[in-house]
């Protein structure tokens, strides 16, 4: 017993011991805002599985420090699903940890009206405002304000099987979303169960899609100046309404409605459907041989229009913001800057579009994707922003809940959309 | 023997203290640990739900009072997630009580390789709870999950069933997650409570000419009944406050059909920018599981089994 | 028969000896000796409790074989319809990648300190919820003392408290202490969750052994603490392990607290990796799928293992209340 009580009190002080080793190597890695003798450093919060890897984001921030020695950064990459969430709690409960945030395009509004992110319309240089193209700003832009400075840059494209085209004896793609529709009912017919499969789980990505189609029936605005609804009527009501119709008529799997943008790459990867609407991204992965039954046969193209509308896309692109809490604004904005033109150079092509409309005519970068490039330069004249305003969360996530009531037969579009529209001044408080 | 060592070698004789400063030095520490951390963020939370903290609104945060509460006791969705919470801890409480009670029966019965269920039953429970939320969001996938193939190849349903998007059958699988896990727990428990059963009872009574179901209903549910009890208590505050595999699983959703009132908290003070009703709903949260304990007690003392 | 409610008392109340009583093995009572008839009663009743057996296997260990099928599996046999059971690649690439690889969105990496960071993070919480908790439980055992009954209750109270109610109040305190994204502000605040398990545990538990040795060691001239430390503490061995381990389960499953105070590499948990895997556009389930086994493994060896002390602990703690 004795010799037990001896053992375990060796134990005890070698597991203190440990502990404590372990303790002050933790604590020592915490991070630090601002260390003595006139370097800066800045803290930073981006995004996991963007555009950019860890590893380039790396290389990109080790250059700005050899360029600007006595700035370090101090960068973290969370998930995608974490990052509102970890701004909105270090802005308010931390009291103002960073001093650059990743912005998503639907969150301009909510951040400044929190006073997180600060105006920095005054202060981008000119050759970003004649450079980067007209549509990337809107993802920063704030009742006519620029609150960011536009860094990923991406859309939603018509992507289609060539192989299952030719077979239904299509030339081309659709350029309407009629055409689609007809398109898909000839595909039906040779014997594909679903000719078109979307990302319409009740999410974000519901929203993005029901976006792109709401402008292309001819409804951009979804509420009006004096913040009646808009999205119940028009463009909005049409979308949801031709989203029900593709369903009903089989040509829409019903599985989208808990699908994915992954989803819906590896059902087209696995040669279920004929069409589907992606980021970019998608393409890559669609082609890669090692990953897809249908690589090389998936080719892109702009998205439809209807009517007097060629085309649209949803702007899902992302800024980098200066908080309104950072001691060193000016070497913020220094940053963010330097990160939205170096990254042009290190562009990886096959996850995001440049923003800056001369690489579009860069061969060097276009020669990997000319058709994607094609694309885009005709997309890019009809990008539309989901919603900025300051409640555009709530407002979101009434909506998803909104779509997929009538996509399920629920309710009736007009039902649904009048029921949010409804809720509308509730959000607005 | 510890004792004999001691008297070879005694130690030094040390001045006794009196009990109650030597009881106080012992649990200082531990108070020390428990209520530093706890005490202080209560307060502040106490303090934040007394005003109208909102994100949107900064700067301008004017005292309401007991208006945070009143908004939120009055407020529809809050009474909504409230009875996903009450549903939530009914059916699986009810559920992992009956299998568990069936388990522990079954491992209680004398047969060949009993050692076998009696060590695998606790890896459900011992599985870290994201996992097992992950884990079944993987399994009741639409498109891809384990489950729809199963109903599907065996017949039970012609398509695949998108289950953690209906709003009728969400809570079903996230319900299912949970007694998954707990339900081993459960069994566990009233395992020993079984093998504290004297053996002869049940002899006696078969002498008697008592089935097997007689015996269940006047011997074995009413000597039980402490350990489920104690059970059910343990059950029941854990289920009321559950966060982890909801908001893993569906978030909250589809269309709020899962919004229990944890998540309903979260998502008002970190989605709604309302921290000072944020700060109101956890402790409304925290008050309601005080009074289930209370009541809890209060039955324990009534049946007369062990204090607390 | 009496089973009346003083039966109950005395059944329920006989004293937890050491966990020698192990559950998982057959119980004390022996099987009648004599021959049993082979009747159609006996033959169903046997069928039905080793039907019983094989279903409650399949439904404890089906989801969790599903998963390891999923990790090894070939991304085209997991995302195929009809789905094929048994996949018809095998490739443990993906449990290569998650424990020596290199991805470039860190993931991998990130994984593996996050294991680093739940083991530090659990062993030294159940360190210091052990040696304070067992402290406090061996004064609640043995001293009366004016507020006791307050004070265990006061302990108790805390775990009742749903995170949500703490969570920004505690996140702005580590900021403010300096504490965020570090190893040391999850200790902190899981050591107050453990901390009142461990002592009510251990209380039960110390309640078991007799005044006796405490007695005789004072009466050799130990202090409280010494009777304590020389004593009590041996004999508690088996007490100990068992809520040292639920202790440590406690801490390794926690997610919501490391959610919000963890930000980097540098302090963030297995739970917290696992949700990163999550994506923006949606979930690699074959990559999930490995991590998920993965990090589940310590606990469940743990459990597996030493189970007899944690049922033993469990049921300690529920039956003496």
């Amino acid at each position: 017993m004795t010799r037990f009580s001896a053992a375990r009190r060796g134990v005890a002080w070698r597991l203190l011991g440990t502990a404590t080793a372990a303790l002050l190597v933790a604590s020592a890695c915490s991070s630090s805002s601002g260390t003595p003798n006139n370097s800066i450093t800045l803290n930073v919060i981006l995004m996991k599985q963007a555009a950019y890897s860890d590893t380039d984001i790396k290389a990109m921030d080790d250059a700005f420090t050899k360029a600007n020695p006595n700035i370090t950064i101090n960068a973290e990459l969370v998930a995608y699903d974490s990052l509102h969430d970890k701004i909105v709690t270090a802005q308010v409960g931390g009291g103002g940890k960073y001093d650059v945030v990743l912005m998503d395009t639907p969150w301009p509004a909510e951040l400044v009206k929190a006073n997180i992110v600060t105006d920095i319309t005054s202060k981008i240089p000119a050759n970003f405002t004649s450079g980067v193209f007209d549509s990337a700003w809107t993802a920063a832009k704030y009742n006519g304000k620029i609150y960011g400075v536009p860094w990923i840059n991406d859309t939603k494209f018509f992507f289609y099987n060539k192989d299952m085209f030719s077979k239904a004896n299509i030339a081309a793609a659709p350029k309407t979303w009629d055409e689609v529709e007809a398109d898909a009912k000839a595909i039906k017919a040779t014997g594909v169960k679903y000719p078109i499969t979307a990302s319409w789980k009740q999410a974000e990505a519901v929203i993005c899609d029901w976006t792109q189609l709401a402008a292309a029936f001819g409804g951009s605005d979804f509420v009006d100046a004096s913040g009646k609804a808009l999205f119940n009527q028009g463009g909005g009501l049409a979308a949801l309404t031709f989203m029900k119709k593709l369903i009903d008529e089989g040509l829409v799997d019903p599985a989208s409605l808990s699908q994915t943008e992954d989803d819906v790459n590896s059902v087209m990867s696995a040669g279920q459907s004929a069409m589907a609407l992606n980021w970019t991204y998608g393409l890559a992965v669609m082609n890669d041989a090692t990953k897809s039954t249908v690589a090389g046969k998936i080719a892109v193209a702009p998205s439809p229009g209807e009517g007097s509308v060629t085309t649209t896309g949803v702007n899902g692109g992302m800024s980098l913001a200066v908080t309104t809490t950072t001691k060193h604004p000016d070497e913020a904005l220094q940053y963010a800057l330097f990160l939205a033109s170096e990254s042009s150079q290190e562009m990886d092509v096959a996850n995001a579009l440049p923003m800056w409309k001369a690489s579009f005519d860069n061969p060097t970068v276009t020669k990997g994707n000319p058709d994607l490039f094609e694309a885009a330069k005709i997309e890019f004249a009809g990008l539309v922003a989901r919603p900025v305003v300051p409640y555009y969360t709530k407002l979101s996530n009434a909506l998803q809940d909104a779509i997929q009531q009538a996509l399920l037969g629920k309710k009736t579009p007009q039902q649904a959309l009048d029921d949010v529209a409804a809720q509308l001044p509730t959000f607005q408080q | 023997m510890t004792v004999d060592t001691l008297r070879r070698d005694p130690p030094k004789r040390s001045k006794p203290w009196p009990e109650t400063w030597v009881a106080a030095a012992f649990v200082a520490p531990a108070a020390l640990v428990i209520l530093l951390v706890v005490v202080v963020p209560l307060a502040r939370a106490a303090w934040m739900s007394l005003f109208d903290i909102e994100l949107t609104k900064p700067g301008v945060e004017p005292f309401v009072g007991l208006g945070n509460y009143i908004t939120q006791l009055t407020s529809a969705s809050f009474w909504d997630s409230v009875s996903k919470a009450f549903f939530f801890t009914v059916v699986t409480t009810a559920l992992e009580l009956s299998l568990g009670i069936g388990l522990a029966m079954l491992m209680d019965q004398p047969m060949r390789l009993r050692w076998v269920l009696r060590s695998l039953v606790i890896l459900p429970w011992a599985l870290p709870t994201i996992v097992n939320a992950l884990m079944w969001r993987w399994i009741d996938n639409a498109t891809y999950g384990s489950l729809n193939a199963l109903l599907t190849q065996v017949g039970f349903v012609h398509d695949y069933v998108p289950w953690l998007s209906q709003e009728t059958t969400a809570m079903w699988m996230v319900i299912i997650a949970d007694v998954w896990k707990m339900t081993p727990f459960c069994a566990i428990l009233i395992l020993a409570g079984l093998q504290g059963i004297d053996r002869e009872l049940f002899e006696a009574a078969r002498v008697d000419g008592a089935s097997t179901i007689q015996m269940f209903r006047h011997i074995i549910l009413p000597l039980l009944t402490p350990i489920i009890l104690i059970v059910l208590v343990l059950r029941t505050m854990e289920a009321f406050k559950v966060f982890d595999v909801i908001w893993i699983m569906t978030g909250g959703g589809p269309a709020s059909s899962t919004q229990t009132v944890a998540i309903y908290a979260y998502r008002t003070a970190y989605q709604g920018y309302d921290f000072g009703q944020g700060a109101a709903l956890g402790y409304i949260i925290a008050i309601a599981i005080m009074l289930l304990a209370a009541v809890y007690l209060w039955l324990l003392r009534r049946t007369g089994s062990t204090k607390s | 028969m009496a089973t009346s409610a003083n039966g109950v008392d005395e059944v329920m109340n006989r004293p937890m000896t050491t966990p020698q009583r192990n559950l998982a093995s057959p119980t004390k009572a022996p099987l009648p000796r004599r021959r049993k008839p082979i009747t159609l009663r006996r033959v169903l009743r046997t069928l039905f409790v080793y039907a019983g057996m094989a279903i409650a296997l399949m439904v404890i260990l089906g989801p969790f074989a599903w998963l390891l099928i999923s990790s090894v599996a070939d991304k085209a046999d997991l995302l195929s319809r009809p789905l094929s059971w048994i996949p018809a690649h095998i490739s443990f690439d993906r449990f290569v990648d998650l424990t020596v690889g290199s991805s470039p969105d860190d993931s991998a990496q990130g994984f593996r300190s996050a294991l680093m960071n739940s083991m530090v993070i659990a062993s030294v919480t159940t360190f210091v919820g052990l040696s304070v908790g067992t402290v406090a439980a061996y004064a609640f055992s043995r001293f009366r003392f004016p507020g006791r009954g307050w004070m265990i209750l006061a302990f108790m109270a805390t775990t009742m408290l749903p995170p949500i109610a703490l969570l920004l109040p505690l996140y702005q305190i580590m900021s403010a202490l300096g504490l965020s994204d570090t190893p040391l502000a999850l200790i902190i605040i899981y050591s107050s969750f453990v901390t009142p398990y461990v002592v009510w545990l251990m209380r039960g538990y110390l309640d078991t052994i007799p005044r006796e040795l405490d007695d005789a060691a004072r009466v050799d001239g130990c202090s409280r603490l010494g009777a304590l430390w020389r004593v009590i503490l041996p004999v508690s061995r088996p007490g100990l392990l068992s809520t040292a381990l639920l202790a440590f389960l406690l801490a390794w499953d926690e997610f919501l607290y490391a959610l919000v105070i963890t930000q980097t590499n540098a302090s963030k948990t297995v739970p917290v990796a696992l949700n990163d895997f999550i994506g923006r556009y949606g979930v690699d389930f074959g990559r999930l799928a490995t991590g998920g086994v993965i990090a589940a493994i310590p606990p469940l060896i743990i459990a597996f293992v030493f189970q007899r002390y944690i049922v033993a602990g469990l049921t300690a703690g529920s039956v003496k209340g």
